[in-house]
């Protein structure tokens, strides 16, 4: 078995209880944590000097109703260090009865509108987000179109046929 | 003598009008998608759509002709283009370039208009996903042929 990568080695040292399941399948390193831990991962995976994860690539959500996981939702993040040249995958799990992790746009600024995206496609909240509305969809949209359970042929027009007023 | 003349003049002043009002097209491009690059390719040099008197886009609807709805309209767009169509002034037209305003195309989810002859009336309908240069031109002299064709208010 190859070497464990220096990101996965510094993720255990620190936070081995919170660690779901980590994994470098196919070279890709992944980490799924518990939700208590996921800013102190992130500021570690930002602030640690050896792996230096300056920048936020994605930060998007799956739902796993039909393959019936428990729980039912995950928070992707994908970081990359621009100085170090190496990337990490971050997953953290929510629950499909109110569905919330921590924001962390107070350590990636960009972090910000993906996460109002998530909301809005997968009404997964955000702990502290500055302003958690909707993004793509408008305000008068009702459920989140993502969400596996959306119906397929739900239309909500603002105007013409099928509209409410 | 009244009679005749009247009618003489009414029909050649109709036909005079329609041939003004076709080879001078003042078209507002709502472009929103992708088809927008191939009304792009259609009204630069190698096509060149001003040959038709279509060669003016104009970015305010109040002094446009013709509404061009170029690309994917989602719902969250809909009343932002009813509302561009109805400040344009009459005489207008519409044209639905491109298969996603004519019908919604592969679009067939939450998010986007099916057709945006729900929401205003069209004249030509292009389809294509995009349509080449060619099938705009073929679009706009259809659009051309029924205003010379239609009754002339004004």
């Amino acid at each position: 078995m190859p070497e464990e990568s220096i990101t996965l080695r510094k993720i255990r040292e620190q936070f081995g209880q919170h660690i779901i399941e980590a994994h470098s399948r196919l070279g890709d390193d992944t980490v799924i944590i518990q939700p208590q831990a996921l800013v102190p991962v992130c500021t570690f995976l930002k602030q640690e000097p050896d792996l230096d994860f300056n920048f936020l690539m994605d930060l998007t959500a799956v739902d796993y109703l039909h393959l019936k996981k428990k729980p039912r939702f995950e928070v992707v993040y994908h970081f990359f260090s621009l100085a170090k040249k190496h990337r990490v995958r971050l997953k953290v799990p929510a629950e499909a009865r109110n569905p919330e992790v921590d924001s962390i746009v107070s350590l990636w600024p960009g972090a910000d509108w993906y996460e109002r995206e998530v909301w809005d496609m997968f009404g997964i909240k955000f702990r502290g987000h500055p302003d958690l509305k909707r993004i793509l969809m408008y305000k008068e949209f009702q459920g989140h179109p993502l969400r596996k359970d959306y119906p397929i042929q739900k239309r909500q027009p603002l105007i013409g046929p099928g509209a409410k007023s | 003598m009244r009679m005749i003349s009247q009618g003489f003049l009414t029909s050649k002043l109709e036909k005079a009008i329609g041939w003004a009002r076709k080879y001078s097209l003042f078209q507002y491009p709502f472009v929103t998608a992708c088809c927008g690059m191939e009304y792009m390719a259609t009204a630069a040099s190698h096509y060149d759509i001003d040959r038709f008197g279509a060669g003016f886009p104009r970015f305010s609807p109040r002094q446009a002709d013709v509404l061009f709805v170029v690309g994917t309209i989602s719902h969250k767009m809909a009343p932002v283009l009813k509302m561009v169509y109805e400040q344009m002034c009459d005489p207008k037209w519409v044209v639905a370039f491109g298969v996603c305003t004519c019908t919604g195309g592969f679009y067939d989810n939450y998010a986007t208009v099916q057709g945006i002859d729900t929401i205003i009336p069209v004249d030509i309908y292009i389809p294509g996903c995009p349509p080449r240069p060619e099938t705009v031109l073929d679009g706009l002299m259809k659009l051309q042929d029924k205003i010379q064709h239609s009754r002339q208010e004004f």
